[in-house]
């Protein structure tokens, strides 16, 4: 172990093996030729676009990814419509108590007369909107602080780096308590819960970036463009950045669905979003009490919590299969 | 091999004592503790100040850190902000949320791993299928849903046909409980099912998807094939050489995921009504008692840096390519 | 043929991928004489290696594999893995192409040749090890003794393939197949690693399917060449007969990409334009035709089969005034077959001529 890898071999292996042996992949050939500071006379733009459509026929050709983008998409779709167009709103009173699902109420209405259907559809577009935040979020901090570690090396990324592992013993859950209990008394609005999420969610992707530039920066063409001259900060942007691209995406949208359970584990037990608001776990969490008597309280919820985490992680393990090299290789 | 475990621990010491700063101050700059008892009149005054004292709340932050630090280091955690000392409280909640906890950790491996096996030499087949797409339902299904749906879904009805209480769904005992351990062994039993189901359910998945994944990779690798070439049974390849090769990358995932099992239990508890460490954390993170949230913290965080370092040893068994140094 | 050790027939490899099939042999027939040293020559993505490893019937889940593989007389081609396990290592060894990753990092070498030797021989394991000592000390390694307790990633990557190459002979094998045993080596160590080869040959009597892209190492051990492309043989000869008569345009280019201590003077080197066509789908035609100097409109059309190869020089019939040495003169043409429609003419060109000279202002990569 050098000094400058803080990470035990253990660690740095898990590292390798999710970035290239069963996990996430860099995207094929997206090498640059060496010496190649000007990629438009390589027409790098034309393999990125050819890169892209093999991409894309693969995760067609994965099933499970293509049902997962649908569910997704439908789900989006179908909370912002019923945002603009369904009678009732998430925060409409009716006069029909606790009234099973019907044409007027399709999941029912709880004991206050609240349209069950509007709220999951709001809770659903609540979470999403949060997951998507804690996903830029977490993949802009992520990225900028493993490429900062991988490219410089030495103290900057041990100091960094002991930052993350500061994450790493102590149970992700227990920070975010302490966190939404601070933030929940001094605002409570879903953008704050969106970033302490985000705060906790970097740390995998500045691992996985780290530990690729590690191994990118040793390669011949970042090597050729340090030798014409190119700025360091032009070699990561330009040169390192986008041949990390492919862990850093899946990433991505695994964090989106992490953060829907992180986001509605705190809203279940009362840190995240705050009512009149709604999210998927904060109705859970009222359904719970009523679950074998007024189910349509707990069913619906729960079911469309779970659909959409699943259908992200679908997505995920699709674009995953997808960006893997290895996938289309003969043995010869 | 000793030198690198020590050289781990006084790292993960570091990095554990910065952690205890942060959560000092965090929790120390969010309110008054003492805010609800000062708003009761029926409590006399001196018994504020009494309780500022005992809680060093008057003193300056710096101070009151070293105050926890010094006694801390000497396994005194101070008193809650009940007044209560921390330690006993702290030890007996432990108890309770271990017993589910290693439990559950132990199934979940031995489970991951067979499950993981099984679907990798199916692979394509229909048991393959109905596994991964179980496995990735249970990753996806946040702690509460399932611990939600074993409790109103299985657990009820079951002790309701079978008119008897075979799963307990709330507290993880019943109050009145006494006699020797061995009698009051059925009853734990009872209690803690559900719970380290639930705890198992949540754990498994992404290790059986990661153990398929691997077995995978390990069959296609050029060993196995060499292996294959000598001309040695097919079951000796599988149990020699892809088994033996493919239980290294899960060692690190194992291990990497025992903090979230520690965060998984904590919902758990709330959901079934555990007095474990979670609940005791999350009442004292909710009357801002920093006495509660650092003793959390530590014994926590202990448990993940000792199943880590675990994990290196094993991981060094495992693989003669690692040495620590 | 009936006392060939091993004999391929029309072997046919298709491989379905997600960008759709992959034909990576589309027929290919020899056979292996007892002691005979084959050399499978081809550019990579010719199918070569595919078709070893067919033959030891260790190719991925997603690989059809047609035709016939006969070992003693015997088809073994769709065997189930528990029979072919009784072969394999036994009849026929395999050396693989990266020594780094061959071996099993986690088990020593000695248990892993030991594990071979007990795969089919009744010896204790004691016997096994001891055996495995003999065997490292026949490949060259040195304090073999104390070796045999080391683990793969202690030794370096030419000490690894000679311990491949002892798993491989450890049963005495009939037929050894080398898929490109030195590629991945120094070129420094790579002399080394053959001579470990030979000793192989010479202590088991096997015979040897050398699968290469260099020419140089089949010079040095091959009797018999076959040269590959796109998935097919295109020409099948003596050594002396693909070396001196190549008459398939794909083999002069090989051999004009070859620096040869017989040319005269400063003679460049000559690359092959283009690159392998794609393997995915029906091609027509020859596949080396967009790459081929002497292309005519029958090759675009139809698919050459291997023919026997006249070489004989047109005007002077048997008079022996050739320009050359009269050693070259005496290659007949005994079973030299290739897959040209001007395989004649191409054979009566001087080596290695057909192709432009490579020249350093121009970027290109030869096989």
């Amino acid at each position: 172990m050098t000094e400058t890898s803080d990470l035990s071999p253990r660690q740095q292996r898990l590292r390798r093996v999710s970035t290239s042996e069963v996990g996430m992949h860099t995207l094929p050939e997206a090498v640059p030729p060496a010496g190649s500071d000007d990629e438009a006379r390589y027409g790098m733009a034309g393999d990125a676009r050819g890169q892209l459509a093999t991409v894309a026929r693969r995760f067609i050709h994965s099933p499970m990814a293509v049902i997962g983008l649908c569910i997704f998409f439908g789900l989006a779709v179908a909370a912002i419509l019923t945002e603009m167009f369904w009678t009732y709103s998430y925060t409409s009173i009716t006069n029909t108590l606790n009234a099973p699902p019907s044409l007027a109420h399709p999941m029912g209405t709880n004991s206050i007369g609240g349209d069950v259907f509007a709220q999951a559809m709001h809770g659903t577009l609540q979470d999403i909107e949060i997951a998507l935040v804690v996903a830029v979020l977490a993949t802009f901090i992520g990225a900028t602080v493993g490429a900062i570690a991988g490219f410089y090396r030495g103290g900057t990324d041990t100091a960094l780096m002991r930052f993350v592992d500061l994450i790493l013993v102590i149970p992700v859950l227990a920070i975010l308590i302490v966190l939404a209990h601070i933030v929940a008394k001094q605002a409570s609005n879903w953008l704050w819960l969106a970033i302490i999420i985000g705060a906790v969610s970097w740390t995998y992707v500045a691992r996985l970036v780290r530990a690729d530039f590690l191994s990118l920066r040793e390669r011949d063409f970042v090597e050729a463009s340090r030798a014409l001259g190119a700025s360091n900060r032009r070699i990561i942007v330009r040169h390192m950045l986008p041949n990390a691209l492919g862990p850093i995406i899946v990433n991505a949208t695994i964090t989106v669905a992490l953060s829907i359970v992180l986001e509605s584990t705190l809203s279940y037990i009362g840190l995240g979003i705050q009512p009149p608001n709604v999210s998927l776990g904060l109705l859970v969490d009222q359904g719970q009490d009523s679950a074998t008597t007024e189910w349509w309280l707990f069913v619906f919820p729960v079911v469309i919590l779970v659909v959409l985490i699943l259908s992200i992680f679908f997505i995920g393990d699709g674009l995953r299969e997808a960006l893997d090299p290895k996938k289309n290789r003969v043995r010869a | 091999m000793l030198a690198y475990i020590l050289r781990r621990l006084v790292i993960s010491i570091f990095v554990l004592f910065l952690a205890t700063i942060l959560v000092f101050l965090l929790v120390a700059e969010s309110g008054d503790p003492l805010a609800l008892l000062r708003a009761n009149p029926k409590i006399p005054h001196r018994v504020i100040l009494a309780r500022e004292n005992l809680l060093h709340l008057n003193d300056p932050l710096y101070e009151r850190y070293w105050i926890w630090f010094s006694h801390a280091i000497h396994g005194d955690f101070g008193n809650t902000v009940a007044g209560q000392a921390v330690r006993p409280q702290l030890v007996s909640h432990l108890l309770v949320t271990l017993r589910m906890v290693i439990l559950a950790t132990l199934i979940s491996i031995v489970l991951a791993l067979a499950v993981g096996v099984y679907a990798a030499l199916r692979q394509g087949k229909v048991a393959d299928h109905v596994a991964t797409v179980t496995n990735f339902l249970f990753l996806a299904a946040p702690v509460f849903v399932v611990g939600l749906l074993l409790k109103e879904f299985v657990a009820i009805p079951i002790n309701e046909h079978l008119n008897r209480i075979v799963f307990y769904t709330n507290g993880e005992q019943s109050p009145t409980l006494s006699g020797s351990f061995f009698s009051r062994l059925p009853d734990y039993a009872a209690h803690t099912a559900l719970p380290t189901i639930t705890l198992i359910l949540v754990s498994y998945s992404s290790w059986a998807i990661y153990q398929r994944a691997s077995i995978l990779e390990t069959l296609d690798s050029d060993h196995v094939r060499l292996a294959r070439s000598k001309g040695i049974s097919p079951r000796r390849v599988l149990m020699r050489h892809v088994f033996r090769n493919a239980l290294i990358p899960v060692t690190t995932v194992i291990a990497l995921d025992f903090a979230a099992i520690l965060g998984g239990a904590l919902i758990t508890e709330i959901v079934f009504g555990w007095q474990g460490l979670g609940i005791w954390f999350l009442n004292g993170v909710n009357g801002l008692d920093i006495n509660i949230t650092l003793a959390y913290l530590l014994v926590t965080a202990t448990f993940v840096i000792l199943f880590n370092l675990l994990a290196d040893i094993i991981y060094a068994f495992l693989d003669p390519r690692i040495r620590y140094d | 043929m009936t006392d060939a050790t091993m004999t391929v027939d029309h072997l046919v490899v298709d491989f379905s991928t997600g960008d759709g099939t992959v034909r990576a042999v589309r027929g290919i027939s020899f056979s292996l004489a007892p002691q005979e040293v084959l050399g499978i020559v081809g550019e990579s993505g010719s199918g070569k290696s595919v078709t070893a490893l067919a033959t030891m019937g260790l190719l991925a889940k997603n690989a059809t594999v047609t035709g016939s593989i006969t070992y003693a007389g015997r088809e073994i081609l769709g065997l189930k893995e528990k029979q072919l396990a009784k072969i394999r290592g036994i009849g026929i060894a395999m050396i693989f192409q990266d020594p780094m990753t061959s071996l099993n990092p986690v088990y020593t070498v000695g248990w892993q040749i030991a594990e071979a030797v007990q795969a089919h021989q009744d010896v204790d394991k004691n016997e096994a090890m001891a055996k495995a000592v003999a065997l490292l000390q026949l490949v060259g390694i040195p304090n073999a003794e104390r070796r045999v307790q080391d683990y793969p990633h202690e030794f370096s990557g030419g000490m690894r393939q000679r311990v491949v190459i002892a798993i491989a002979m450890a049963n005495n094998p009939a037929v050894i197949l080398a898929d490109e045993p030195t590629t991945a080596l120094d070129v420094t160590v790579q002399a080394q690693v053959l001579d470990s080869l030979k000793t192989a040959l010479a202590e088991t009597k096997a015979s040897l399917l050398l699968i290469t892209h260099d020419l140089g190492v089949i010079a040095g051990l091959a009797d018999r060449v076959l040269v590959m492309y796109a998935g097919r043989p295109v020409e099948i000869g003596t050594v002396d007969q693909i070396f001196y008569r190549p008459a398939m345009p794909y083999t002069h280019g090989l051999l004009g990409s070859l620096p040869r201590l017989d040319s005269q003077g400063a003679e460049r080197l000559r690359q092959i334009p283009g690159a392998p066509p794609s393997m995915v789908g029906e091609m027509k035609g020859c596949p080396f035709a967009p790459r081929c100097p002497m292309r005519a409109d029958i090759c675009d059309e139809q698919e050459p089969n291997l023919a026997p190869v006249d070489s004989q020089p047109l005007d002077s019939p048997a008079d022996g005034s050739g320009s050359a040495g009269s050693a070259l003169d005496e290659i007949d043409d005994a079973g030299h077959v290739a897959a040209c429609h001007f395989a004649g003419d191409v054979a009566r060109l001087p080596v290695a001529s057909m192709f432009p000279d490579t020249s350093a202002d121009h970027e290109g990569v030869a096989p």
